[in-house]
């Protein structure tokens, strides 16, 4: 989705409209109206989108702070580029942040492709059913996760008394938020609660898109069931299942209201994401070019990943 | 005689994948259901042990969400004698009297105003730039529209620092307009994004017959091309509309105070002695219920949106 090949997977442009047809046409040109009808997107996607970064990229060689409107700004050149990265919460921020992806990218794909195996059985009602587990991911992450912080009470909550009813552990012996071992977790759960629909759906529409005539022949090649799954299914649905985590790993890589809600960050700094470090410098500490060049790290990280990533897509595509 | 397919799983194989689909819905659930059955709880039937699944529904939650209280003294009781209505007994029962209605229904309305004023908004600028994109030899057309969804990957917070510069310095910080333009824009490049592929669909055709008959180009565009991309405009705009509705990251950093929405407005809600759960279930049940409703009734429109154009008809 993020080179030009991504325009031809929405849809092969449609011809330009003939010359003669174009010739005949009246008031303003074609060219103008073009224009005419980008212009205002272009300009509001320059404004909010990329003006605000271009400032970042400035905001991060200088010492400013926004809480010292009045100081003077000077250029720092990379001190603030260095000490981000020499920083040691950085590094563990990095891997609360790696244990949440990769966690919930792993579960979320195989919960995500069993369900859609199962629905592309195509047994009555599965339309409704597939609408009622697509439900949460359709809802407020912060206001579902401070929901969730309630679940996860101990004794009083709902969840924790699944959990005790279901291993006989005392419901009140542990607690998902505050214990250092199992916030992590709370976290990986919750977002897969939540999250895992949207995997399911791009398998389904994955697995719909295989002609059943390729099955069919492999039935007349006496090919086994299993035999099929691994050399039809699995790889016609791969590249459904690599856009999903790529989608996954750059929502996950941001995330912030959904973990910001439910432990925000705690405890201590356990789960403190990337998005909820940077937040803290930048908008409680105030440290303005410092988070500024924190910023700029983190989006050339995801935006060099992502093209590395899609570069492997495009050649699985191409198979 | 019906064929025989060796695609078309067996009777077992349906009973089988349907239950299990059916169970893992049903847990999927349960949490839902929990925050709509918690909104009618006496705040001690919320926290009880064990979880109460059956109780007495009390509209207490509600009458807490929408109104501030305080505490009744004597002389307060005397002067106002018997409870008048409803929502006074419920609260009167606790000891306590309402004070004023709270900030929920002015979070509520800025969240309405917000979200739909960004979704009109997003849909025109979207769709002309999506049928120029679609019908126009646009310079640099690849790497605008590589441009537009790279828009997406930056994390909100990264943005936010110059964009609460930015508005301040406009004055547009914690005001509707500002916070419209901003979904808008966050929006737009899914929007443009989606909507280029459902006009792609509708053939040339058509517009160039229209042209033929002495349709000017806009004539041709609102006359013929509108009418026929209704189907993805709707679902487009209901896709931008439940993401303003959810967002939380730049709500919570830009708006404080006349134009917070709901979302950083719900977790704050505290009672008097620990948090008021059900007053907290009775916010989330009012925000989140609509776009249940939405999400149910809507499904076939909604599923190309929210795979981002990945699934198609």
């Amino acid at each position: 989705m993020l080179d030009s090949s991504a325009g031809r997977a929405v849809g092969e442009t449609p011809p330009v409209v003939s010359k003669s047809v174009s010739k005949r046409r009246q008031g303003v040109s074609d060219r103008a109206i073009a224009w005419l009808f980008v212009a205002p997107s272009i300009f509001l996607l320059l404004a909010v989108n990329i003006f605000p970064l271009i400032w970042t990229v400035r905001l991060s060689f200088t010492n400013f702070r926004v809480n010292r409107p009045n100081a003077e700004v000077q250029f720092v050149g990379l001190k603030n580029y260095i000490s981000v990265l020499t920083d040691g919460d950085i590094w563990q921020t990095m891997q609360a942040t790696a244990h949440f992806l990769i966690w919930t990218i792993v579960l979320q794909v195989l919960i995500g492709f069993a369900l859609a195996y199962l629905i592309n059985k195509k047994f009555r009602g599965n339309d409704l059913w597939t609408t009622i587990i697509v439900l949460p991911m359709m809802l407020s992450p912060a206001v579902v996760g401070n929901f969730w912080t309630f679940l996860y009470q101990p004794q009083i909550g709902l969840f924790n008394y699944a959990v005790g009813y279901l291993t006989g552990t005392d419901p009140s012996a542990f607690s998902m938020i505050g214990d250092v071992s199992l916030a992590p977790w709370a976290i990986v759960i919750v977002d897969t609660w939540m999250w895992t629909p949207f995997v399911m759906l791009i398998c389904l529409a994955g697995l719909r898109s295989i002609p059943s005539s390729i099955y069919e022949a492999a039935e007349c090649d006496r090919a086994s069931k299993w035999r099929q799954f691994w050399t039809i299914t699995i790889p016609m649905v791969l590249p459904f299942l690599m856009l999903a985590v790529l989608f996954r790993g750059i929502e996950n890589f941001k995330m912030f209201d959904l973990v910001v809600q439910l432990t925000g960050g705690g405890p201590g700094s356990i789960t403190e994401l990337t998005s909820i470090n940077l937040k803290r410098e930048a908008f409680e500490k105030w440290r303005t070019g410092y988070a500024s060049a924190y910023a700029v790290i983190l989006f050339v990280t995801v935006f060099g990943l992502a093209s590395i990533y899609v570069k492997a897509l495009n050649k699985v595509k191409q198979r | 005689m019906s064929s025989y397919s060796v695609t078309e799983p067996s009777v077992r194989q349906k009973w089988a994948a349907g239950t299990l689909v059916v169970v893992y819905a049903l847990i999927t659930i349960l949490p839902l259901l929990w925050i709509i059955a918690t909104s009618f709880k006496s705040p001690s039937d919320a926290i009880a042990y064990p979880p109460k699944t059956v109780f007495q529904p009390t509209l207490e939650g509600y009458v807490n969400l929408f109104t501030t209280r305080t505490r009744a003294t004597e002389q307060d009781l005397k002067e106002l004698g018997e409870p008048k209505t409803w929502y006074d007994r419920i609260v009167r029962k606790d000891g306590f009297i309402i004070a004023g209605p709270s900030r929920f229904l002015e979070r509520f309305s800025n969240s309405m105003i917000i979200g739909f004023g960004s979704t009109v908004l997003c849909i025109v600028l979207g769709t002309a730039a999506a049928y120029a994109f679609s019908r126009f030899k646009v310079p640099l057309k690849d790497d605008l529209l590589f441009f537009i969804l790279s828009t997406r990957m930056m994390p909100p917070i990264a943005v936010a620092i110059p964009i609460f510069l930015m508005f301040r310095s406009l004055g547009l910080n914690d005001t509707h307009a500002g916070m419209i333009l901003l979904y808008t824009a966050v929006n737009l490049s899914l929007a443009v994004w989606l909507l280029k592929g459902f006009i792609d669909e509708i053939p040339i055709e058509y517009e160039e017959a229209a042209l033929i008959d002495g349709y000017t180009r806009f004539q041709a565009f609102y006359k013929v091309v509108l009418p026929q991309a209704m189907t993805g405009i709707a679902s487009t705009a209901i896709f931008c509309l439940i993401f303003a509705w959810n967002e939380y990251a730049f709500a919570v950093l830009l708006t404080s105070g006349t134009a917070q929405t709901a979302p950083p407005f719900i977790p704050t809600i505290i009672g008097v002695g620990g948090q008021d759960w059900p007053a907290v279930a009775a916010g989330a049940t009012l925000f989140l219920v609509p776009v249940m409703i939405f999400t149910i009734v809507l499904r076939k429109h909604l599923l190309r949106g929210i795979t981002f154009g990945a699934v198609r008809k």
